[in-house]
């Protein structure tokens, strides 16, 4: 079966291409990429639209094994075909925790059977993520996990992650390192600022982010370790790792379209939609956070999609679960808030959803080279769609971003050369 | 067995209620609440303010009547849910409502659903809801659990305290209490001193001076001040005692919050003491006739001494009774003469 998309912008930084081109897809490949192409395939017109590498999603919450309530590997796949993401990175606190090989064979498993787009599994650093003991990192990795992570929890001492470091960098594994010291945050809800002041909600600071990530810079400096920072949201996070990446150190980092579309303000009205982890931070960190998307100082733009139960959400909002559903919002926040406003050309916007965290990962993704798995997501920069959480493939509907009009959607998935989405719909 | 002039009596005792209810018509002239909630000081304007010190006034004369009693809310019911322990806003709200004829319930944490695993808080407040309560009282450990519970329902909703945010009613009567002793409130100076960061008493009391022309200073250690309270709350803040309390009308004390953890900010309450607890020589730096205030309950000698505590510039027991007075008011002004929720449920799916 052959795919011949003809005329969209083709935008893929990996090879350094940005401009009009066709694209041939055969046998779930890519075949060609040139001015022009003519050949009998079923053809997809993307005049006027981008074409870019299948997406990736490093930071994502699937909930299976443990919380099916939630999301399956079925539905956050679906919800990722919806949002033009054709890989994704799940997150290894579940239940069990995939802190060895038979849970990261199970979610592959499940993926296989189940996922409408790749999946990826993190394994856990630590047995059962409590920062004790170190995880059998090596059997993870023979069974496909392709980085480790205690996810939510810091790990407690820099002791331990030093020896997480050590034993991971053996095997090319980067750490994904969720930065934010426990006890600086402890009992907190939201931002320590001005609005947790007001509203008389604990607050966590933004400190409790820049002393973990600064622990984390020169653990890896000592140990020629790897690390990630997962869903960074502080000034002084983005200019630690500024820092560190100036002296050579092995880091990079991500963040989550909500810390660059939303400010602490959004949980006024106790508004549980707007409470995640790390916590909406204040406007000068919101500004650091799109400079360093803009200096390259981040690499990654990722969802930490973190579907909750209504139950889990609609309750006081020091109770209330931490997180919000992403997938879907992801793309649409990008185009509209960095793309569209000036901050990322199309190319950077595109790196960070691509061929970035594919060599972070170390997998075989991300780029529109010839012989690549013909994964690929076209995008429509000027359609404009207000986000409804009803439409939401995800089982969740937690989102703050709900009845906010973005400029810039997803229309079309595709997954080894085989159409997932099509005009807004997954399809078979 | 019944007494032969018991019509007289009847007729006395009405006519008391009916003069009262010509004096509460006349301090309430025209003038309704801006709000049908009262959840934060934000939510009353001066004129709101003014409106209830005027029914107060009326309320606190009643008080001195020996049958307390006018049904003014006969017929409405009042719901207090208590989810932390309380004693004086528990008991004058609901004296407050019996002695205005309402029906009374108190509900606790042992008794109720609320907050536990699978219930929202939506499906709570339709259950409130559809009881067609006339008004809700709560008090909640968790900051913003009233001003969720309101959105969703029709009764008003009295804030009775909510984690570290806030406490209207308390700050009302505060106000009742320094308008009552100083004539005026532009003007005043006033310092808070102690636990400001846990202090929902304090989060009310700064947003209704400031409102009412107060200039504020608040006073405690670093590290029971709320991050920017100077920006939020536009008050100047100082660690030293003996310098904030230079001066000012009214020296207001909040209790060291043990129960929230205020104990693990302080090295101890010994040391605390020496530095905050308001004492004769202290008070003898602000304004002769400065006045001494708490929310109660006292710790003596570590808020404030007995000397003081128990002294002529005391006015904390008046701040109880001012209570009672500013309660009967608050629900007057907010029940009387409202109609009842129409008990119709809203669905999650209308209420998200």
């Amino acid at each position: 079966m052959k795919l011949l998309i003809k005329q969209g912008r083709v935008v893929d930084p990996a090879n350094g291409i940005d401009a009009v081109m066709d694209i041939l897809v055969d046998n779930g490949k890519i075949a060609k990429v040139a001015k022009s192409i003519s050949e009998k395939a079923e053809v997809v017109d993307a005049r006027n639209l981008i074409v870019a590498p299948g997406l990736i999603d490093m930071h994502a919450h699937l909930r299976e094994p443990g919380r099916e309530d939630k999301e399956t590997i079925a539905t956050a796949t679906r919800a990722a075909a919806r949002g033009g993401f054709t890989t994704v990175l799940g997150m290894p606190n579940t239940n069990p925790v995939i802190d060895d090989q038979a849970a990261v064979e199970f979610v592959l498993s499940k993926a296989r059977k189940e996922g409408v787009v790749n999946v990826y599994t993190t394994g856990a650093a630590t047995k059962n993520q409590q920062g004790k003991e170190l995880a059998e990192m090596w059997e993870l990795r023979n069974a496909g996990a392709v980085a480790i992570s205690d996810d939510g929890n810091t790990i407690p001492t820099a002791s331990l992650m030093r020896k997480v470091l050590e034993y991971a960098r053996m095997y090319r594994l980067p750490y994904l390192s969720h930065a934010e010291d426990p006890a600086l945050s402890e009992g907190g809800a939201m931002h320590e600022g001005y609005v947790s002041t007001e509203l008389g909600l604990q607050g966590r600071p933004s400190v409790a982010e820049d002393v973990i990530v600064a622990r984390e810079i020169l653990l890896a400096k000592y140990t020629q370790g790897r690390v990630h920072f997962c869903h960074g949201s502080t000034q002084g996070a983005v200019e630690l790792v500024k820092q560190a990446k100036k002296a050579g150190i092995s880091v990079t980092m991500e963040t989550c379209p909500h810390y660059f579309s939303l400010t602490d303000e959004a949980v006024r009205g106790y508004n549980q939609n707007a409470k995640v982890s790390p916590p909406l931070r204040s406007k000068e960190h919101v500004e650091a956070i799109k400079k360093g998307l803009k200096d390259d100082v981040i690499d990654v733009i990722a969802t930490d999609h973190a579907p909750h139960l209504l139950v889990e959400k609609y309750v006081e909002f020091d109770n209330a679960a931490s997180g919000m559903v992403g997938l879907e919002t992801a793309v649409p926040l990008v185009m509209n808030n960095l793309v569209h406003a000036g901050v990322l050309t199309i190319s950077q916007a595109i790196a960070k959803m691509t061929i970035n965290p594919a060599r972070i990962l170390g997998i075989p993704k991300g780029t529109l080279s010839v012989g690549a798995d013909a994964d690929i997501t076209i995008i429509d920069p000027n359609r404009e769609e207000t986000i409804d959480p009803k439409q939401f493939e995800s089982k969740g509907r937690n989102t703050p971003f709900a009845g906010m009009t973005l400029k810039g959607v997803p229309v079309m998935t595709i997954v080894a050369g085989k159409a997932v989405m099509r005009e807004r719909r997954v399809v078979g | 067995m019944i007494p032969r002039n018991y019509r007289e009596m009847f007729d006395e005792l009405n006519r008391k209620n009916e003069e009262f209810e010509k004096i509460l018509a006349r301090m309430k002239g025209a003038d309704e609440l801006s709000t049908k909630d009262v959840l934060s000081m934000d939510d009353l304007t001066p004129k709101d303010i003014e409106l209830i010190f005027r029914i107060t006034l009326p309320f606190k004369e009643f008080l001195k009547r020996p049958d307390k009693k006018i049904p003014l809310l006969k017929g409405k019911s009042t719901i207090q849910f208590f989810f932390e322990t309380s004693t004086r806003t528990r008991v004058s709200f609901e004296l407050a409502g019996k002695h205005l004829g309402a029906d009374t319930i108190n509900v606790g944490k042992a008794d109720s659903s609320i907050g536990e695993k699978g219930e929202t808080l939506n499906d709570t407040a339709l259950t409130l809801d559809a009881m067609r309560a006339d008004c809700i009282i709560l008090r909640h450990s968790r900051a913003g659990t009233p001003q969720m519970i309101a959105k969703e329902i029709q009764a008003p909703v009295i804030n009775g305290g909510d984690g570290w945010h806030e406490h209207p009613t308390q700050t009302l009567l505060d106000l009742y209490t320094i308008y009552e002793k100083k004539g005026r409130l532009k003007g005043i100076e006033a310092v808070i001193v102690g636990d400001i960061l846990h202090s929902r008493v304090a989060g009310s009391l700064m947003r209704g001076l400031k409102k009412m022309g107060v200039r504020v200073r608040v006073c405690g250690p670093a590290t029971l001040m709320p991050c920017g309270v100077e920006k939020v709350f536009g008050v100047k803040v100082y660690h030293n005692l003996d310098e904030a309390i230079q001066g000012v009308d009214v020296a207001y004390a909040l209790r060291i919050q043990a129960e929230r953890g205020a104990t693990g900010e302080i090295p101890t309450v010994r040391e605390y003491s020496k530095q905050y607890v308001i004492n004769e020589r202290r008070l003898k730096l602000a304004k002769p006739d400065a006045i001494v205030m708490h929310a109660g309950p006292v710790i003596r000698e570590v808020d404030i001494t007995t000397q003081v505590l128990e002294g002529p510039q005391s006015v904390v027991q008046e701040q109880v009774t001012n209570g009672f007075a500013v309660r009967l008011a608050l629900l007057s002004l907010l029940v009387m003469g409202k109609p009842g929720g129409d008990g119709k449920q809203k669905t999650l799916a209308e209420v998200k």
